[in-house]
């Protein structure tokens, strides 16, 4: 039950990459607008706004605390025809990739305002009073001196999130999305190789994330060693 | 909102639909509690490993640590779920499939929970080893201590109370993971949802009651850790805050 036909991986190599480029669409927009609004509450929760800083820490530790399955349940079984009416689309719209990147950005973007939040809360205050000093507003102060540094001593965190978030997108087999894994599987199934497809895709997840995590701690030790330079 | 449902009679065992609710909880505590048990063996294991001198010792932690940490847990779970059981050596494969179905997945849930969580203990453990300065083995060495004499006395009770904040954190990590078991058919917390979507067709209680089930789980693990940091903390020591 083990042997894989090569003949049939290489007939379903099409489908198997358009799975992939569904798996990387998610990642990337997720990563993308994750981040993004993930610098956002990480400002808010360290500007000077009392209840700036309550909404964005309410949010962050909502997130945090519900498993990322619900999260998707949550945005593929009730939000969709919230999300319909809000985009304007159609009833016969395939939303299933909007839901799925909806709640992943949603959900890394809790998880990225900790990175930033913990980036920022490592600059020493001495470098928030310098700006100030210089005449520069906090939101200046924040885009020009304090965000860049938090994004550098982060990078490597930040990335391996990245890669948690690319295994993550595994789950939207729970929304019957077709990723590279949920097409791993069906092509599994019909042909009888549910055993050996599933292992096959394991091991392209594996090379992949073991690929990017060897290529992060390398960043990392470049980043510890430009700083003892320094 | 009709939140007089949880009191109405469930269409099938003769129960009302908050007794699903429960009953889901205790599936998620129950699988979690052991799958910790699993993650924290093997994560305390490879960790060690991982820092001692011998190299084919050091290489086995490393393999154990890449490959549970970079595959999805989803796909981990097909595997536990599909494909261990017929590598099982002799009758043990057949005496699993012969199981309840609900023990089956069960068993196989705690086994690939615990050591996709075991991968991340693993690090935690190898850091807190690491945090010590090398004096404590040598002094410990020096005393007549053997190797594993050192590690169990002098160097993992030192190196548990170091990563007591980030173990933490990883036990609340494994109890959202453990919602993923519910694809191979373990009826947890999260698969009551479905169950309660579909045959209560109310979405917004059911939805509500069970994410606020697992953020009351979330803050009752958080309330209890803290209590067993500062009871184990090293006297003397801030356990890790500057406040």
């Amino acid at each position: 039950m083990f042997d894989l036909d090569p003949l049939l991986l290489l007939q379903t190599a099409p489908i198997l990459l358009k799975g992939m480029l569904i798996t990387l669409k998610i990642t990337v927009a997720a990563v993308v607008l994750g981040m993004f609004s993930g610098t956002l509450l990480a400002v808010a929760r360290v500007s000077p706004i009392l209840p700036l800083r309550w909404l964005s820490a309410l949010y962050v530790n909502c997130f945090r605390s519900i498993p990322l399955v619900m999260v998707l349940m949550w945005f593929y079984l009730i939000v969709p025809q919230m999300l319909a009416r809000f985009f304007n689309l159609s009833p016969l719209t395939d939303i299933r990739l909007i839901s799925a990147i909806t709640a992943f950005t949603m959900f890394e973007a809790a998880y990225y305002a900790e990175i930033i939040r913990a980036g920022l809360g490592s600059i020493p205050r001495g470098q928030t009073q310098a700006a100030l000093a210089l005449g520069m507003t906090l939101p200046q102060a924040l885009r020009l001196v304090l965000l860049p540094q938090a994004f550098r001593a982060m990078a490597p965190l930040l990335l391996t999130q990245g890669i948690i978030l690319f295994q993550d997108t595994a789950l939207v087999y729970i929304l019957g999305l077709g990723d590279f894994f949920r097409t791993a599987v069906t092509i599994g199934k019909t042909n009888g190789y549910e055993p050996a497809m599933i292992l096959f895709a394991g091991l392209i997840y594996f090379g992949i994330c073991y690929a990017a995590s060897r290529l992060v701690d390398s960043l990392k030790r470049a980043l510890a060693e430009q700083k003892r330079a320094s | 909102m009709h939140w007089g449902l949880f009191f109405e009679q469930a269409p099938f065992g003769g129960v009302q639909y908050y007794q699903w609710l429960l009953r889901g909880f205790a599936v998620t505590v129950e699988l979690s509690v052991c799958a910790w048990v699993v993650a924290f063996l093997a994560g305390s294991v490879f960790g060690i490993m991982r820092t001692l001198p011998h190299r084919a010792f050091r290489a086995a932690g490393g393999f154990y640590v890449a490959v549970f940490r970079n595959i999805p847990l989803i796909a981990q779970f097909f595997v536990w779920y599909l494909v261990v059981p017929e590598l099982l050596p002799g009758s043990l494969g057949r005496d699993l499939k012969a199981m309840d179905p609900e023990i089956q997945f069960f068993i196989l849930a705690v086994a690939c929970l615990g050591l996709f969580t075991g991968g991340r203990i693993c690090e935690q453990v190898r850091s807190g080893i690491q945090a010590q300065s090398r004096g404590q083995l040598s002094a410990g060495l020096a005393l007549g201590l053997t190797l594993p004499q050192c590690y169990r006395h002098v160097i993992m009770p030192n190196a548990y109370r170091i990563i007591m904040p980030p173990m933490t954190s990883e036990i609340l990590n494994m109890i959202k993971n453990s919602a993923v078991a519910s694809t191979i058919g373990v009826i947890d917390l999260s698969a009551q949802a479905n169950r309660l979507l579909e045959y209560s067709a109310r979405p917004y209680e059911s939805f509500i009651a069970i994410t606020l089930a697992y953020v009351t789980l979330n803050f009752t693990v958080m309330f209890l850790m803290r209590l067993l940091e500062r009871k184990i903390r090293v006297p003397g020591s801030t356990g890790g805050r500057h406040v």
